[in-house]
C-alpha cells in the first residue's frame, strides 16, 4: 500500500486535511516553522493548534515569471484563516484578475505532487474558491 | 554629547551597463570621486564601511586599489539596505568621536541578472525526504506561494488595496509612469526614457500587477560618501562647509514581530518606526521635507511607503498619489531621480545613491532636475528580511 507524506510538516493529512501551527503558550503568537523560541515574547513552550480550513484572500499576485521548472502563471496569496495569515497558492481558479479578487472566500484543498521511487506519494495543499451558494 | 555628522563629499557613478568595469573599478571610481568632492584623501579617512551584496568584493580589496592605510574596514551586508548600513556604520564611528572622517562605499554588478530571489529551483529528490524548518519534502517556491521579489512586493501593494481600497493595476502603473517621466532629467539613470501608461501596462507581466517597467532595474553602479564630524568640519574651508550636508537623522530599524510578519514580510511597520525615529531626531515633520527618495523597488512598494513615511494620512496613499503630490512639480516630490524603476537598483549602492540625489538638490547642483530651494530631504531604503534605513539631510547654513 502506497503511503503518503505531506509537502510540509504543518499540513496534516487524513479524512479532514488541515494546517497546524505552533502557538506560543505565553502570548499566543503562531508559527508554521520549527521554533527555538517566540519572536514576540521569547517564550519557549508551544502547543499545536488547528488552523481553520476556510479563509479570506487578503492579498495576491499572479506570478508570470519564476525560476525554471516552476509552472506559470500561478496565483500566490495570503489567506486569513480565522486571524492566522497563511501563505499559499490559489488553485482551481483561472489565474487572472477577473477570477481572483481581494476578499474572496477560499478553502483548503489537497492534491498529489507525485509518487517517489519508494512508492510514497507527496501531498501538497492550496486554497480554492468556495462556491457561492 | 555625541558629535553631529555631515556628508562632506559624495558621488554616484553612472548606473547602467559597465561591461568593461568590474566591481572594484566602479567602487574605486565612486570612492575617489567622493574623496575629491570632499577635498580629502584616503590618508584622512579613519574608517571604511563597504557593501557588495551579490559580488563578494571587500573593503580590503578596494583599499588595495585606492589606499592601504591600515584603517578598520567593516564589510556590511543588509540586503537592499546594505548601502544605508555602510553609511550608518561610518556615521556611528564619527558620532562616537572615534574618527574625524569615514568613507562608505556600495557597489554592485547586476546588469543582465534576472530574478534575484527564488531564482533557482532545485530538482526534486528521488525520494520525498523532509528538509528544513518546514519539514518540506520538495521546494516550496511556486508550490506554497512565491519567493520572488516582484511577487512578494506585488502582494505588499495589493494588501494595501485590500485594507484601504482604491488600488488598481492602472494606479500602480501610473506610479511607474511618474518615475520614468522623472528619469528623463537624470543623466546617470540606467533608463531615462519616458514611458506612456499604455506602454507600461502592456509590457511583459512579471508578477501582477507589476509589469517589467514597474520593477527595479538590475544594473551596475557604485556610490560613495565621505562623512565628517561637526568639530572637524568647523576647521575646514568655507567652500567645504558651504557644500557640506547635515545628517539630521540616520536611522536603521528591523521589523518587530507582528502576527503574519513571518508569512508575508511586513515592510510597513519597520518603515513607520524608522520614519518616526528619524523625524523625532531631526526635529522636523514630513511636511517640512522638500523631496523624498524612497525605496520603489516595485511600483507596488512606492504606494505603501507614501503612507509608511507619513507623507499622507494613514490609509491615504492612493489619494496622495492621485492628487499629483509626488510628481516633481507637486507638493511632495518623490523619486525625482527616476527611482529604482528607472535609475536602477545596484543593490549595495542604492542606499548611498539616494543620499547623493538628496545632497545634489540641497547643494543646488542638480541641474535640470533641481527642486528649487530644496533645504531638507529624506532618503529611504528597505532590505527585505527586514531592515529599514532612513537618512534625513539638511542644507548647510554656512
Amino acid at each position: 500500500m502506497a503511503s503518503q507524506i505531506p509537502l510540509v510538516d504543518y499540513l496534516v493529512l487524513g479524512d479532514e486535511p488541515h494546517l497546524i501551527a505552533h502557538e506560543c503558550e505565553q502570548c499566543g503568537a503562531r508559527y508554521f516553522d520549527h521554533r527555538n523560541a517566540c519572536a514576540n515574547c521569547s517564550g519557549t513552550s508551544f502547543k499545536t493548534v488547528d488552523i481553520p480550513t476556510e479563509g479570506t484572500v487578503t492579498t495576491f499576485t499572479i506570478v508570470s515569471l519564476a525560476a525554471p521548472g516552476i509552472p506559470v502563471p500561478f496565483v500566490s496569496a495570503i489567506v486569513d484563516c480565522g486571524g492566522t495569515p497563511v501563505r499559499t497558492n490559489l488553485v482551481n481558479v483561472e489565474p487572472d484578475p477577473e477570477h481572483v479578487t481581494l476578499g474572496m472566500k477560499v478553502r483548503l484543498t489537497t492534491f498529489s505532487l507525485g509518487v517517489d521511487s519508494a512508492g510514497v506519494e507527496a501531498i501538497g495543499f492550496g486554497f480554492e474558491p468556495v462556491p457561492s451558494s | 554629547m555625541a558629535e553631529n555628522a555631515w556628508i562632506l563629499g559624495i558621488n554616484m557613478t553612472k548606473f547602467g551597463k559597465h561591461p568593461d568595469k568590474d566591481a572594484l573599478d566602479l567602487a574605486s571610481e565612486a570612492a575617489l570621486a567622493a574623496l575629491k568632492d570632499a577635498g580629502v584623501t584616503m590618508k584622512d579617512i579613519g574608517v571604511l564601511a563597504y557593501g557588495n551584496l551579490m559580488g563578494g568584493s571587500s573593503g580590503q580589496m578596494l583599499q588595495k586599489q585606492i589606499g592601504q592605510t591600515g584603517i578598520p574596514v567593516f564589510n556590511v551586508a543588509n540586503a537592499c539596505a546594505t548601502g544605508a548600513t555602510a553609511l550608518r556604520t561610518v556615521i556611528l564611528a564619527v558620532k562616537a568621536g572615534e574618527v574625524d572622517f569615514g568613507l562608505a562605499v556600495g557597489v554592485e554588478k547586476l546588469s543582465g541578472a534576472g530574478l534575484l530571489a527564488g531564482g533557482t529551483r532545485k530538482e526534486d529528490e528521488p525520494t520525498w525526504t523532509p528538509h528544513g524548518r518546514f519539514g518540506a519534502v520538495a521546494a516550496i517556491d511556486g508550490r506554497i506561494g512565491t519567493e520572488t521579489m516582484p511577487g512578494v512586493f506585488a502582494q505588499i501593494g495589493m494588501e494595501y488595496g485590500y485594507k484601504y481600497g482604491g488600488t488598481s493595476f492602472e494606479l500602480f502603473a501610473r506610479i511607474a509612469e511618474k518615475n520614468h517621466a522623472h528619469s528623463t532629467l537624470n543623466p546617470l539613470a540606467t533608463y531615462s526614457k519616458r514611458m506612456s501608461l499604455e506602454e507600461i501596462m502592456n509590457d511583459v507581466m512579471i508578477a501582477y500587477p507589476n509589469t517589467r517597467p514597474m520593477c527595479s532595474a538590475n544594473c551596475d553602479g557604485a556610490a560613495a560618501a565621505v562623512v565628517v564630524s561637526d568639530s572637524k568640519l568647523k576647521t575646514l574651508s568655507l567652500e567645504q562647509r558651504r557644500r557640506a550636508v547635515k545628517i539630521a537623522a540616520s536611522v536603521l530599524t528591523t521589523d518587530p514581530w507582528e502576527e503574519g510578519c513571518q508569512v508575508l514580510p511586513n515592510v510597513n511597520t519597520v518603515t513607520r518606526n524608522g520614519a518616526r525615529q528619524a523625524y523625532e531626531t531631526a526635529g522636523i515633520g514630513p511636511e517640512d521635507l522638500d523631496l523624498v527618495e524612497l525605496h520603489d523597488c516595485f511600483a507596488t512598494a512606492e504606494l505603501v511607503h507614501y503612507d509608511n513615511l507619513m507623507l499622507c494620512e494613514p490609509g491615504g496613499a492612493v489619494d496622495f498619489f492621485n492628487s499629483g503630490a509626488p510628481w516633481r512639480d507637486g507638493r511632495m516630490p518623490v523619486n525625482v531621480s527616476g527611482g529604482l524603476e528607472s535609475k536602477g537598483h545596484p543593490i549595495a549602492a542604492t542606499g548611498i545613491a539616494n543620499v547623493w540625489e538628496i545632497c545634489h538638490h540641497l547643494r543646488g547642483e542638480a541641474g535640470d532636475r533641481q527642486i528649487p530651494g530644496a533645504k531638507v530631504g529624506l532618503a529611504h531604503v528597505i532590505g527585505l528580511g527586514s531592515t529599514c534605513g532612513i537618512h534625513i539631510l539638511e542644507k548647510s547654513a554656512a
